[in-house]
């Protein structure tokens, strides 16, 4: 008997398996533009930006249904098991967190189109933060997707170890904003809509580190949500 | 899905008969009512074979009832259901494998092509070249791996010289799957083989006759995981050539390979469907419950 490891017997199904996963990954990069696309949106105050991310939130949920549909079939008519099973289970998860993202950076250009439709603008000091807590999370999501598109458990796991800056970055924007509010009450509409942009850059930052973590439990088997992750090394995901 | 939503998301759904609320109410251990009506997808845009309420009947036994359903050209449908649900019996029906067996009448209409396979002035030998057949236990004739393929051909006067015969014998087994593992003992016995080599070396006799439709009763259940996952590969590549109808009593067997899957249950057709519909949302309580395993 010859063992390969190039595919399954049966043709199709290692079709399918790639169909999903590149809509999969299709849907991340989709993602990645309209989060990149409402924060842009955000600093050219551009209102024509800001609705057309809004506009195409619904592509992102076709995906998110066509995805689930794939991963439904699949279930009922291959019964995967091993690593077949852990990439479906995998791919169902990642566009649950990947439409949830979606739906984050479609609320970013919602903020953006209110905040500038009209005369009130709000004081640029009060997005100063935006700019680089958005910069981390798009990296964070990049690099997710791009473990996820090559099966890099280490860089998974650096994602999955943690959003640390990310979260100091809105901790300490959180407090900026307080302060502002404290000074002049009148900031206090805008600094809430702010408050909103950045809890949604820090929601994407969760977001992707649940991505990583799929990453490490499609390749390794080893679901390392949940536990202490500091200490985490490639080894331990071998034993 | 309600078609609301799918107008919403605008996916094509099929539009999916309602069962009559008194066919929900019956037992498993019993028979549909009279009158029962198959839910789903019994007929489709390109029948190869059509069957129109067709009934058989072994002495005072009514083995089918009124059974009507569509084999669509190249596609693979699958018949499911309990033993003794009478799938087996309804596919001898389509190349009258019935007609030999004492006290078995067949009514309604069957056709191929719109023909009517039942029709006298019918030569039952060409249409079995037709619609051609594999067993659930390999049989091959006890002669060599090239004669076993070659014999329907030759008596069948399909070809007028030795290497055209030659070539036609290489395609079968390279269809089937075959050619490579056998091309350097063509000239031993077919009975040499391994139970799966066995059961491909009958598929290439079946397609060896160029058939139009292939009928397969339990093809796989003496074979092991490996020479099953070869055999529905190759029924997957079969599927551009010919119309495959295959009987299976394993569900498994019948999501992976078909396209269209048939719920048989004590002689009655209970629901035809979209295999992906059949596994992830049947319509008939009779469907879930033997495909979930609530059977008892």
């Amino acid at each position: 008997m010859t063992v390969s490891t190039e595919g399954h017997t049966v043709k199709r199904y290692d079709q399918q398996l790639g169909n999903l996963r590149s809509l999969v990954l299709e849907m991340g990069g989709l993602v990645e533009d309209q989060i990149t696309r409402a924060v842009q949106a955000l600093q050219d105050e551009d209102l024509v930006a800001a609705r057309e991310v809004v506009a195409r939130d619904h592509v992102v949920n076709g995906f998110d249904v066509r995805a689930d549909e794939e991963v439904v079939n699949l279930l009922a008519l291959r019964q995967p098991v091993g690593s077949d099973l852990r990439l479906i289970l995998s791919m169902a998860k990642t566009v649950t967190d990947l439409e949830r993202i979606g739906d984050e950076a479609e609320k970013i250009a919602r903020m953006t189109a209110r905040m500038y439709d009209g005369t009130n603008i709000p004081h640029a000091k009060l997005l100063r933060d935006v700019a680089s807590m958005a910069k981390l999370a798009v990296a964070m999501l990049h690099g997710a997707l791009d473990a996820l598109a090559r099966m890099d458990v280490a860089t998974a796991l650096a994602i999955a170890k943690g959003d640390d800056e990310l979260d100091g970055e809105f901790q300490s924007s959180l407090r900026r904003l307080a302060t502002f509010m404290m000074e002049d009450p009148r900031t206090i509409g805008h600094a809430i809509d702010a408050i909103f942009i950045i809890k949604a850059l820090e929601r994407i930052g969760d977001h992707s580190k649940n991505i990583a973590e799929y990453v490490v439990y499609l390749v390794k088997g080893k679901d390392v949500r949940h536990v202490k992750k500091e200490q985490l090394t490639m080894d331990d995901l071998d034993s | 899905m309600n078609t609301a939503i799918a107008q919403q998301r605008a996916i094509h759904q099929e539009p999916v008969m309602a069962a009559h609320p008194q066919d929900l109410a019956f037992n498993a251990t019993e028979p549909a009512p009279e009158g029962h009506r198959t839910v789903g997808l019994v007929t489709v845009d390109n029948p190869k074979m059509s069957a129109r309420d067709v009934n058989v009947h072994y002495g005072d036994k009514h083995a089918i009832k009124h059974v009507t359903i569509d084999i669509g050209t190249n596609e693979v449908i699958a018949f499911i259901g309990p033993s003794g649900c009478g799938k087996s019996t309804f596919l001898r029906c389509l190349n009258r494998m019935n007609d030999t067996i004492d006290g078995c009448r067949v009514s309604g209409e069957i056709t191929l092509d719109g023909h009517d396979i039942y029709a006298r002035d019918l030569d039952v030998v060409q249409l079995r070249a037709r619609v051609g057949m594999v067993f659930q236990k390999p049989n091959p004739f006890p002669k060599s791996i090239f004669d076993n393929v070659a014999y329907g051909p030759r008596i069948h006067g399909m070809v007028s010289s030795k290497s055209e015969l030659e070539d036609l014998v290489q395609w079968a087994l390279e269809k089937a799957g075959l050619w490579n593992e056998v091309k350097d003992r063509l000239h031993q016995p077919g009975t040499g083989l391994s139970g799966g080599q066995q059961q491909r070396l009958c598929i290439a006799r079946a397609i060896s006759v160029s058939p139009e439709v292939i009928l397969m009763d339990e093809p796989c259940s003496a074979l092991d995981p490996i020479a099953t996952a070869k055999i529905e590969e190759l029924i997957d590549e079969l599927r551009a050539n010919f119309s495959i109808v295959i009987v299976t009593h394993s569900m498994q067997q019948a999501a992976r390979v078909s396209q269209r899957t048939a719920y048989f249950h004590l002689g009655d057709l209970i629901e035809v469907g979209e295999t992906e519909q059949i596994f992830t949302n049947p319509v008939h309580k009779l469907t879930e419950g033997y495909i979930t395993g609530r059977f008892g």
